[in-house]
């Protein structure tokens, strides 16, 4: 399970092997501790003019401490005067070399033609190399269906391309993402812009993520609490990557109610009443099991805030070699479960408003895999459920995503053979595989109350995997 | 008692040219210059065997014998030795501080005309001794017996004997100005670039001042002296790019060019009542209206060392009813390039006139057409107490001169220890 060859590519000779033979060196991500700061360094702020999206990012700096620069004549400047945001002057003209930042967020909300684009570069161009270890380079932009323009749709659809580029070249563990907004949705980008600064989002690397309208924005929140007197429901919370969905949600105040199947009683037990929450033994695939899931909800929690579909098996044949019920397993638990659990859930009105759903897909079912047919079927379909139920769950107020992990160091990557396991741990721009809490943290992000506005989104938390990208 | 306040009258100034450390004056005092100065003035003005109000002037680095300095000059010119004097001491502030004690004496009918000076030698500097060697003399001083003496003078040792020159540092942060000032270039983003190209600008408007004989009334030559020794009409860009950063290190953007040189040099003005002016003649060239003083705490909130004077124009404005744009010159003390850069940048900036100011809108830019249109320190020097004086007298000049109907002149001036001091000057 431990990453030798990180630690070996981390030794001053490591490092001089890695780099003659050409092999990506891997940076230790940093992540996050409790008790830390959002973000700890130097933010860079920049908006391309008649830009939207400044005036709410640098609310949510000022609100997080963080220590921003603009440049003296951006069009951020005045949104940081208005924010109470005291930030520094950055010319890079006149900065010198060593002048580095934790993170370079730029608001291209107000690229409105492909001309316009050279916003973006002017902005990256004199600070992409001065972005920090583990650090964070961050586009704002407008969601291009609801730009009212066909050349600024173009526009802000062509920082997809730029942003991903960035996330292959900037190196040395920092990330970079695209933030979709959409109209009217400016307040509502708070809970993700503090997700992808933070060194919760380690592992997610050049993906896209879009915030929209939510029906209604929690008043308050705790940030070190979010989930305070919120119900969590972990399916396959015994171990692997469950485990570390339960510990997040536990650690950010939830009441979890972790359920296994009967075998894993033992390890579940001992999880969640570690964590101070309930278990629950059953089979999800079970004809029952949705039934009981939601009788035991309602009769002790009166309800539930949070449903995670995490537990789920392979069944690894080439298709010619696969028996049908190697079929029927994987897509009866990754697939069917999840479908029947919410079908019960919501017709007995067991999910509450300011909810969310998250499923827990797989870059294999974006990509596809030999010897996974069954498996690349139940993920993709899991994307499907997003598609099929979001809207009718924004209409409840209840958000449905799915957190697609690409190769994570669980029991379920040790046991793939030592060549395919390697080469899948080095494939992303990141070169390294990612932990259970990075995929935990990315679905506390999605499930925090504030991230109402969050909804059909599938993230992959794969260090941008070259696999399906 | 008249409770009503007057009207401040700027009659004229003058000043002897400002020479280079060690330079044509390497050998005169402040008493010489400020007495040479004074009466320059004194002739300027007819003003031979007249008992002024008051003469107020400082310097800088000054000698422990020159505690009654103004007093000792007054009596060597030909003023009436009746003219009561008195030192002051702000930094680079201290002309204008001057000029704003003679005003308010005046404003308030206590006096009725009064001199401003300053003068400033870092040629003539004192010398303090040894702290340790200080004590042992005193200790000496104070012994009875000759045994004692000796007792005292074989403590004595030899690296007690090394002067201690006096330094150009904030004491509380150790730091010299220009290294304050490089940090200020720093946090506003200044390029090496901007800095030279006002510099230059600063010896081109000099040099074009004394041609068109700007400065004929207003510099008396000294000491063989005729024009500032510091002024190179002919320096270009490309010679300004060629120094070496002095201050920030080795990527610094400041250098010998964009900063003042150590200087040597005096200055005088005239200020009076309008009765005083009417009846004795010289024509009113402009009223001192209003002042203000202000300060940073560079020591604990590590604000800029010299953006005092961002504090306090705001307050003048305020109080006058006027924005920054409601100047027809502007003369800010260019202690260095950076630090007139780094004002005009905080005043245009949102950020800075919101968390520092506590102003809802930036005061905004202004027109660099009217910024020190006749050189300012860059270009002729900065003999620290002389600089007000020489400002006052300029500005002056150029608001009685010109015929395009400009009214308002502001004077900024930044100070060591975080000090800045301002004030408006009008036409009549
Ligand atoms: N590990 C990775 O690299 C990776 C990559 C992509 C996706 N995923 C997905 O993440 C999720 C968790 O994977 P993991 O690596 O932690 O696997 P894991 O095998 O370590 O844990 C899965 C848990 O689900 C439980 N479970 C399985 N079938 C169940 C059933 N029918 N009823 C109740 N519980 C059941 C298991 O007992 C186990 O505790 C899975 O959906 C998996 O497909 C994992």
């Amino acid at each position: 399970m431990s990453d030798r060859y990180r630690q070996l590519a981390n030794t001053p000779i490591g490092r001089m092997v890695t780099k003659q033979v050409g092999l990506p060196a891997p940076v230790e991500l940093e992540r996050y501790q409790p008790g830390q700061p959002v973000i700890s360094g130097p933010v860079l702020l920049g908006a391309a003019p008649h830009s939207r999206l400044a005036a709410p990012a640098t609310a949510v700096l000022a609100a997080i401490g963080a220590e921003a620069h603009t440049a003296l004549d951006d069009e951020a400047r005045g949104a940081a005067a208005e924010a109470r945001l005291d930030a520094a002057v950055f010319n890079p003209q006149a900065a010198p070399e060593d002048e580095r930042f934790k993170a370079l967020v730029f608001d291209a909300s107000g690229i409105g033609s492909s001309e316009a684009l050279r916003e973006a570069w002017a902005f990256l161009h004199p600070t992409i190399r001065r972005v920090r270890r583990s650090g964070r380079v961050i586009v704002l932009a407008t969601t291009p269906e609801e730009c009212g323009e066909f050349p600024a749709a173009i526009a802000q659809r062509a920082l997809e391309g730029l942003v991903r580029s960035v996330a292959k070249e900037v190196g040395r563990g920092a990330t970079a993402q695209l933030i979709y907004v959409a109209p009217g949705a400016e307040d509502a980008i708070d809970s993700t812009l503090r997700f992808f600064l933070s060194p919760k989002s380690a592992y997610v690397s050049g993906q896209v993520v879009r915030v929209g309208s939510p029906k209604a924005l929690p008043e308050k929140i705790d940030w070190e609490r979010p989930l305070a007197g919120k119900v969590a429901l972990v399916t396959g919370a015994a171990r692997g990557i469950g485990e570390s969905i339960s510990e997040v949600l536990a650690r950010d105040g939830a009441h979890v109610v972790g359920v296994d199947l009967p075998a894993r009683s033992a390890e579940l037990e001992a999880l969640t009443s570690r964590l101070g929450g309930s278990s629950l033994e059953l089979d999800v695939t079970d004809h029952a099991a949705p039934e009981e899931l939601a009788a035991h909800l309602l009769a002790a929690h009166n309800g539930v805030d949070v449903v995670v579909h995490n537990a789920g098996v392979t069944r690894d044949k080439t298709l010619g070699r696969m028996s049908e019920e190697q079929w029927s397993a994987v897509i009866d638990t990754n697939l069917t479960a999840p479908q029947h659990i919410d079908r019960e859930l919501f017709a007995r009105k067991a999910v509450r408003e300011n909810g969310s759903v998250v499923c827990v897909s797989s870059i294999g079912g974006i990509a596809g895999n030999a010897g996974q047919t069954n498996y690349a079927t139940s993920k993709a379909g899991v994307i499907g459920i997003i598609e099929a139920f979001s809207s009718t769950l924004a209409k409840l107020g209840v958000t449905l995503n799915a957190v697609a992990p690409g190769f994570v160091e669980t029991g379920m990557t040790a046991a793939m053979p030592v060549a395919r396991r390697e080469a899948a741990r080095r494939m992303n721009s990141l070169a390294q595989g990612g932990l259970p809490i990075d995929v935990a943290e990315t679905i506390a992000w999605l499930a925090n109350p504030a991230s109402a506005g969050v909804t059909r989104n599938v993230v992959r938390v794969c260090g941008q995997s070259l696999i399906g990208a | 008692m008249n409770s009503s306040v007057r009207r401040v009258a700027v009659l004229g100034g003058v000043r002897i040219p400002f020479a280079r450390q060690n330079g044509p004056y390497a050998n005169a005092s402040n008493q010489d210059m400020l007495t040479a100065t004074l009466d320059a003035l004194v002739e300027k003005f007819s003003l031979e065997r007249e008992t002024l109000g008051e003469v107020v002037a400082g310097a800088v680095l000054k000698h422990s014998r020159d505690f009654n300095l103004t007093r000792e000059a007054v009596l060597g010119t030909r003023l009436d030795p009746a003219t009561p004097a008195y030192d002051v001491q702000q930094a680079c502030g201290t002309g204008l501080e001057a000029a704003i004690l003679i005003a308010n004496k005046i404003a308030l009918h206590q006096i009725d005309a009064g001199i401003a000076a300053g003068v400033d030698t870092t040629s003539d500097a004192p010398i303090a001794i040894n702290e340790d060697l200080r004590r042992l003399l005193l200790d000496l001083n104070r012994s009875r017996s000759n045994a004692e003496r000796l007792r005292v003078i074989t403590k004595v040792r030899p690296q007690q004997i090394v002067p201690e020159l006096p330094r150009n540092a904030e004491p509380r942060t150790g730091l010299s100005m220009g290294e304050h000032a490089a940090i200020m270039a720093r946090d506003w983003g200044l390029t090496r670039e901007e800095q030279d190209e006002l510099a230059l600008s600063s010896h081109r408007k000099l040099a074009a001042a004394y041609d068109a004989g700007f400065l004929d009334d207003l510099v008396i030559p000294f000491l063989g002296l005729e024009r500032d020794q510091n002024l190179r009409p002919d320096t270009t860009m490309e010679k300004l790019a060629q120094l070496k950063p002095v201050f920030g290190g080795e990527d610094g953007t400041m250098t010998a060019g964009n900063s003042t040189p150590l200087s040597d040099g005096a200055s005088a003005v005239l200020l009076a009542s309008e009765d005083w002016a009417t009846k004795r003649g010289p024509p009113v060239q402009a009223y001192l209206t209003d002042a203000q003083t202000a300060a940073v705490d560079h020591v604990h909130r590590r604000e800029g060392l010299l953006m005092a004077p961002t504090y306090a124009v705001p307050k003048l404005l305020e109080r006058n009813q006027l924005s920054l744009q409601d100047f027809d010159f502007y003369e800010i003390h260019e202690a260095f390039a950076s630090q007139v850069l780094c004002t005009l940048k905080a005043w245009e900036d949102p950020v800075y006139c919101r968390e520092r100011l506590e102003l809802e809108e930036p005061l905004g830019p202004i027109d660099r057409d009217k910024l020190n249109v006749h050189g300012g320190s860059l270009a002729a020097g900065h003999p620290f107490g002389a600089t007000g004086g020489r400002i006052i007298a300029g500005l002056a000049k150029a608001l009685a001169d010109d015929t395009h109907g400009s009214r308002r002149g502001l004077i900024s001036i930044c100070a060591a220890g975080g000090l800045g001091v301002t004030a408006i000057l009008e036409k009549p």
